[in-house]
């Protein structure tokens, strides 16, 4: 079979059928285990069919190019020792899926669970068959991911809810390290490929950076295989659904920390730094997690303690720094797999059928249960190290480990095998607790169930497994002899030692050590039986020390309390302040800047002063300081000084050869002042009085201080803009959109044509800015309510409205309409010339300056004067102008002609031009830029017109909506009658 | 004529800062309003300054640098004019709604304690 076909079926199948089972619907259980099952023993093929390579000491290699310009491949890589990882998921997953088929309840929606198993399925072996350390990262966030999914499965139930955050954070941040620490090892080595890695060793432990690379990545292993002080989360992991923890939380996501930690043994490891932090962390876990086992009252807490230790164990094998020690530590992640995944699932036919796992309820299933029972004593002599059964084999190798490590801090020696006992017989201990208490003593009374056998077919799963520990235990070299071998040699190359697996190595010192491990692990149980009835949940003396509540009060503290004194401390919700802090930022940045590339004198030679341009700019400053100075006291004179600022910059503009931006600004000043204009009247009355003026030190020393900032940004950016204009300009684009104005985009006006045609899509960007500003605009004004001492009518139009109600023979807004009466009849006049020359400025636009937005802010000038002149109700009985829809239609004009040139097989705004005699017009351009111009044009004068309009209406609305006497109601209806 | 654009932008930045600092909502805006001038002129001016070439071509001709002023400044800052206007448009309308609600026209929605 080829190598791509295996490599990719092995990755893709579970990922696909994850798709394909959670697409089934919610009550399909058959359907989605007989698909998941179908999936699993695929890939078990898959696996099988790669044997005949990798038991030559071949590699089965698949690599597909993603990024090679940064070393980064999707590789796919299969030795023996990925083989065996491969075989373990996927078989294992095969008979958990089998099992959940009956463990599950048809209430659940158990399709759902399905996908989320093959899913991380699909991820495990992702891990474990990665030929690029990246991609191994990736995958082994994907597990964490996956396994949250899967223990929070359940996710009604608090435990499950935070069961499956914990293991995220945990697993995800060391993901996280694990990802830095390969980025780091990946830097060291030059590759992300494993092969290089692998070929790397000397290079990789001799590098300064080794210690780094190292931390991070173990942080990643530890925290993914529940090292202690990483361990607290796996108890709380076991909230999911029984064949989860038999399948995660012993077989699979658990072993990808000591699996990793075993792949990079051969490069990594063989370092006193590796020595410390991995032995120390193994053998603190190996002892902690025994010990604590043996107080769990819950039967899943038994079991989720012992696999922390058994995972210390293999943690401490592989922190020996020792080959022999290595192989121990596969044999060992192979036989833990075995007898824990079944003791987890015998876990959970009790669960299913008693309705609990509380070892106080339990008692003597022995009778009802004897197949479950023989089949739970078996798996539970195999983790107790029993002879003959696979869990002493590896075991009895630990032992020998124990006594003959290698260190330089001999104190050690004695410790070690110590320590190695000790957890031995503890685990004696809590195998023996589990055994007994669930199935032997008195007849169970108050169960929630009565118990009795669980369907055959639940059971053939861990029937297969126990049958492995006694055909393993009893044959080793016969049965399990050649894989271990082949994976041995994969892990560890040419410096693979002899070791023997038999089940008599005659008497030895192991042999001893598990004897006194036995005896004393039996005599540990006997003798805690009267604490261990009464005593709760939780080891004496360790009670109090809790991984799961530090866990929660650091979160607590970072997520809550850490993060509020830093806003506290560093924030603030003051406007001020922050703008400050950006001012000071953007000063800042610009002098370091000067500081660090010098600002020498330009190439340029500045040219004379022209003196009456002197002379307006004199002008111009004095109404920008004007305008700083008046804007807080006298608003109306600020805007008018403002404008005058505009003007001087227009005309600044018309100088020095930009007639178009001079046209806009023009009208952009108008259509601005008047906008603003409107607002004024809403704004609080704010009269100067130099008597309550303050003058308070702190007021002043404020001033001072933001006077200072703005004189230190001014004269920054006089001088940033005094040498920019000293120095040559790049020609950059200017040369191609200068020759090309005519020739390609059929206008002489260059800049007209930058904007509808060179940069036909920008300006479709910035007419859509505008309309979504005008929505907005609107949308706000709608609901707008005025601060209540704005809502009054002001003083002078409350004085014309009391004279002309005095009057019988007037209405009100006669005044005004009277007083006006010349400038209105002259605006109403001027309307169709202005409109004329919007028209003329917007035909003309391609050629000379003008175009689509001053031609829109000309009309929307024109129908604005109207209003101020007219009032609200004569203009609006006289002329609609739906802005909406105006908006509308230029929105679409403009995006058709772009989405036009696709019909003529050219890319998005193409333009085409041409010139079109016209009778009395005479020839105009016609390009289809044109078009996209009026687009332009339509929506500038729908987006300003609303704008102004919906501004306009608040001074309409704002009289209605004071509560007005009822002669006042009267008067209101009159003016709406005469309208 | 450098040395004057120059200090004419400087002194709209200056200005415009000092009011962009203030506590008032129309004070910031006018702010706003001078700072974008200043900008703008800015923008205009990396283009260098010329007179009397105003980037309008004859029909049928190939433009080039020597006669015509730099077009893609001017074009840059024809749409940051339109740009300004929304913005002032849109913080006008945001101002005026904060107003009514708050009651305050202070940048905060409400007055300073201090």
């Amino acid at each position: 079979m080829p190598d791509a076909l295996i490599l990719l079926s092995s990755i893709a199948l579970p990922f696909l059928g994850a798709i394909v089972a959670g697409l089934l619907p919610t009550h399909a259980r058959n359907a989605a285990a007989w698909l998941a099952g179908a999936i699993a023993l695929s890939m078990l093929a898959f696996v099988w069919a790669a044997y005949p390579t990798v038991a030559d000491g071949g590699v089965v290699r698949h690599a597909i190019p993603w990024m090679p310009a940064l070393g980064l491949d999707f590789s796919l890589r299969m030795d023996g020792f990925a083989w065996l990882f491969a075989g373990l998921v996927s078989g294992v997953g095969a008979l958990v899926v089998l099992y959940a088929r009956y463990y599950m309840s048809a209430e659940d929606p158990v399709p759902r669970f399905f996908a989320f198993l093959l899913a991380f399925m699909g991820a495990m072996t992702g891990v474990v068959l990665s030929g690029n350390l990246v991609q191994l990262a990736f995958f082994w966030e994907l597990t964490s991911l996956f396994s949250f999914l899967l223990i929070g499965y359940w996710h009604h139930t608090a435990a499950a809810r935070e069961g499956a955050r914990m293991a995220l954070t945990v697993t995800a941040t060391g993901g996280l390290c694990l990802f830095a620490g390969v980025l780091v090892l990946g830097h060291i080595v030059g590759s992300y490929d494993l092969d290089v890695v692998l070929a790397s060793g000397e290079r990789i432990r001799s590098h300064a950076l080794y210690l780094p690379a190292l931390i991070l990545i173990l942080l990643g292993a530890l925290t993914k295989s529940a090292q202690f002080p990483f361990h607290f989360w796996l108890p709380q992991a076991m909230a999911a659904p029984t064949p989860v923890s038999a399948y995660l939380h012993s077989a699979t996501l658990v072993k990808a920390g000591v699996f990793l930690m075993a792949r990079l043994w051969p490069v990594m490891a063989g370092t006193e730094a590796w020595f410390w932090i991995v032995g120390t962390a193994g053998v603190a876990t190996l002892l902690l997690g025994a010990y604590v086992a043996i107080f769990q009252l819950d039967l899943k807490g038994l079991l989720a303690y012992s696999t922390i230790s058994h995972l210390g164990l293999i943690t401490l094998l592989l922190g020996l720094n020792s080959e022999l020690a290595m192989v121990a530590a596969i044999f060992h992640i192979l036989n833990h797999a075995t007898f824990k995944a079944s003791l987890f699932m015998a876990v959970g036919i009790i669960d299913h059928e008693t309705g609990t796992r509380d070892i106080r309820r339990l008692s003597g299933l022995n009778r009802s249960m004897p197949f479950t029972a023989r089949l739970a004593l078996v798996a539970a002599a195999a983790m107790a190290g029993v002879p003959l059964l696979n869990g002493f084999l590896s075991k009895e190798m630990f032992f020998a480990e124990a006594l003959s490590a290698q260190t330089s801090q001999l104190f050690l020696l004695q410790i070690l095998p110590l320590a190695a006992t000790a957890a031995s017989a503890f685990s004696v201990a809590y195998s023996l607790r589990f055994i007994h208490g669930a199935f032997f003593g008195p007849d169970p009374t108050d169960l929630p169930r009565t118990p009795h056998e669980p369907p055959a077919w639940m059971r053939f799963p861990v029937e297969i497994l126990v049958l492995a520990c006694i055909i393993v235990g009893i044959l080793p070299a016969a049965t399990v002899g050649p894989f271990l071998d082949m994976a041995a040699h994969a892990a560890l190359g040419a410096a693979t030692p002899d070791y023997s697996l038999a089940v008599w190595h005659g008497f030895s010192l192991p042999l001893l050590m598990s004897f006194i491990a036995l005896t004393a692990g039996v005599a540990l149980y006997i003798g805690l039986q009267k604490q261990l009835r009464s005593a709760p949940d939780g080891p004496p003396m360790l009670r109090s020390f809790d991984g799961r509540r530090m866990f929660e009060r650091a979160m607590v503290f970072l997520s809550w309390r850490l993060a509020r004194t830093l806003e506290r401390l560093l924030g603030t919700r003051r406007l001020q302040p922050q703008l400050r802090l950006l001012v000071c930022v953007a000063i800042l940045a610009g002098a370091i800047a000067v500081q660090v590339r010098g600002l020498g004198p330009g190439n340029v030679m500045p040219s004379g002063i022209d003196p009456v341009l002197a002379l307006v700019w004199v002008g111009g400053a004095a109404c920008a300081f004007g305008a700083a100075w008046l804007a807080k006291f006298h608003r109306l004179a600020a805007l008018i000084l403002l404008g005058g600022t505009g003007l001087v910059t227009c005309v600044t503009f018309v100088w020095f050869s930009a007639p178009d931006l001079a046209l806009t600004q023009l009208l952009v000043e108008v259509v601005t002042t008047i906008l603003l204009l409107l607002g004024l009247r809403w704004l609080p009355k704010r009269i100067d009085n130099p008597a309550t003026r303050q003058a308070e030190v702190v007021t002043l020393t404020r001033r001072l201080r933001d006077l200072t900032i703005a004189i230190s940004a001014g004269a920054g950016m006089a001088g940033l803009a005094y040498g920019v204009m000293t120095r040559s300009p790049p020609e950059l684009l200017a040369q191609h959109f200068l020759a090309r104005a005519y020739t390609e985009g059929g206008g002489t006006n260059v800049v007209n044509v930058i904007l509808v045609d060179f940069r036909g899509f920008d300006t479709l960007g910035e007419i859509t800015v505008l309309a979504a500003v005008a929505l907005v605009a609107y949308a706000l004004l709608r609901r707008f309510r005025p601060a209540p001492d704005s809502v009054e009518i002001p003083e002078q139009q409350r004085d014309q409205s009391a004279y002309d109600e005095a009057r019988p023979d007037r209405s009100e807004g006669d005044t005004v309409a009277d007083w006006l009466l010349v400038p209105s009849v002259l605006t109403r006049l001027l309307f169709p010339v202005i409109i004329l020359v919007a028209a003329y400025l917007l035909l003309r636009g391609h050629d000379q300056p003008g175009g689509g937005f001053v031609a829109g802010l000309t009309a929307s000038i024109a129908i604005i004067l109207q209003y101020m002149i007219g009032g609200t109700h004569w203009v609006e009985d006289r002329l609609r102008v739906p802005p909406l829809r105006w908006m509308g239609v230029g929105l679409l004009l403009a995006a058709g002609t772009g989405l036009a040139a696709w019909f003529f097989g050219r890319p998005f705004m193409t333009s085409y031009f041409s010139y079109l005699g016209l009778p009395l017009l005479g020839e105009v351009p016609t390009a289809s830029a044109l078009v996209f111009d009026i687009g332009v044009f339509a929506l500038v004068v729908g987006a300003t017109v609303l704008i102004l309009i919906a501004l306009a209406h608040q001074s309409v609305r704002g009289q209605r909506a004071v509560p007005r006497s009822s002669e006042g109601r009267a008067a209101a209806t009159r003016v709406a009658g005469d309208d | 004529m450098e040395t004057i654009l120059a200090l004419a932008i400087g002194v709209l930045t200056g200005s415009g800062i000092w009011l962009l600092l203030r506590p008032r909502t129309f004070q910031v805006i006018i702010g706003l309003s001078l700072l974008s001038y200043a900008v703008n002129l800015f923008i205009f001016s990396t283009g260098g300054l010329r007179t009397g070439a105003a980037p309008i071509l004859e029909r049928g001709e190939a433009g080039s640098l020597a006669q015509y002023a730099d077009p893609v400044p001017q074009a840059l800052v024809l749409t940051a004019i339109v740009i300004s206007f929304a913005t002032t448009a849109l913080f006008l309308v945001v101002m005026l709604a904060a107003r009514g609600l708050t009651g305050s026209d202070h940048v905060d929605g409400k007055e300073q304690d201090s």
